[in-house]
């Protein structure tokens, strides 16, 4: 398939936003993106080792009743994200295994930087209740506190370290 | 009234499904604006591509817009639609922690999925390392819930601690994302890097 430019920025936000006002009109909540990996991690936990999970009051909250922490609005969305994410690659030619980077970045660096990254990011939505998507911009819709604080706290960190990590990008 | 489908427990596998649809409309957006790229998103904290300002408060603009339409035509109960609790220190320690790990892995959760979605290895391993921070949280609560609990202040609006109508509010956010949009489309023009926002 022909490759295609990236869709204009104002244009695919405003996708966005119907998307995320679509969430907020039908099941009353807003995006998420941490949250779905937290249930798939506290699911693999318990089927791991199901005592501990059991035992420890972090994971326990989500096994009341037997009930599966699967069987959640975020799994069910971060998987349609994948579907979503595919067909928009499909049709704009971009689906391709590969490993980006800039040209002066070894590979090994750009994938051990990305997991640590993936640690802190995902580690720090979990302190914050949510992450990008499910703290800041679903929150922003609403208009909370919440949602600007940790709009304005994770971009401005970003720049406060931007001058420490600019050798991986620039 | 929306939102649809809250409160009936029939309705579960339908809300399962609906949040299954909204992501793929969620996905499909991420990836149509260049999030599956990681150098286009560390570009905003270099100057070269600004894109994650312009999607995130477009789309940040219209939801509260587009809500707060649909709560003045009676069609969208506000009350019923989640409004994230605040914990002042859990934010911005979190948001923090946040920031630093956008910086080092190009990502963040959600476009990270949305890379994935198209083949991108060092997305599976941001993913990846998220699982594992997730984890490390799990393990850890113990040692933190202090700091997740402390500084409590409930699910409240900027509007109504600053004393003004959601409507004002929202202006005002216009008017702030405009003159963002205007910054950032000079700071494209002064850090132009049109291989990499160009290159796919």
């Amino acid at each position: 398939m022909k490759k295609r430019p990236y869709m204009n920025p104002y244009f695919s936000g405003v996708i966005l936003g119907f998307v995320l006002l679509m969430a907020m009109f039908l099941s009353g909540r807003g995006l998420g993106a941490s949250g779905g990996i937290k249930y798939l991690v506290v699911s693999a936990v318990g089927s791991i080792d199901h005592d501990h999970a059991l035992q420890s009051p972090y994971y326990a909250k989500y096994f009341i009743g037997e009930k599966s922490p699967l069987k959640n609005w975020l799994v069910f969305e971060i998987f349609g994200m994948l579907i979503g994410g595919m067909i928009s690659g499909a049709i704009s030619g971009r689906l391709k295994f590969r490993i980006e980077k800039p040209g002066h970045v070894s590979v090994a660096r750009r994938l051990i930087f990305a997991f640590l990254g993936g640690v802190f990011f995902v580690f720090g939505a979990q302190l914050a209740r949510g992450c990008t998507s499910g703290a800041a911009l679903s929150g922003m819709a609403v208009l909370t506190v919440a949602g600007f604080v940790t709009m304005l706290a994770i971009f401005g960190s970003g720049y406060m370290f931007a001058w420490f990590f600019r050798k991986n990008w620039i | 009234m929306g939102p649809l489908l809250t409160g009936i427990e029939i309705s579960n596998w339908i809300n399962l499904l609906t949040a299954f649809l909204i992501g793929i409309g969620f996905g499909f957006a991420l990836e149509q604006a260049g999030f599956s790229s990681s150098r286009k998103l560390a570009g905003m904290f270099y100057g070269y591509d600004a894109t994650v300002l312009k999607v995130f408060f477009t789309a940040a603009i219209v939801a509260m817009v587009g809500a707060r339409i649909l709560n003045a035509l009676d069609l969208l109960d506000m009350n019923l639609v989640f409004h994230n609790h605040y914990y002042i220190h859990a934010s911005l320690i979190g948001g923090t922690i946040m920031g630093a790990g956008f910086i080092m892995g190009g990502f963040c959760p959600g476009t990270g999925i949305s890379a994935l979605a198209i083949g991108k290895i060092d997305a599976l391993f941001f993913l990846s390392g998220g699982a594992v921070g997730a984890f490390i949280f799990a393990e850890t609560y113990g040692l933190l819930e202090k700091i997740h609990l402390a500084g409590y202040r409930g699910p409240v609006k900027l509007s109504s601690i600053m004393g003004m109508s959601d409507g004002l509010f929202i202006l005002i956010v216009v008017v702030v994302a405009a003159g963002m949009f205007w910054i950032a489309e000079k700071a494209e023009k002064k850090f132009e890097r049109p291989e990499i926002t160009e290159e796919l």
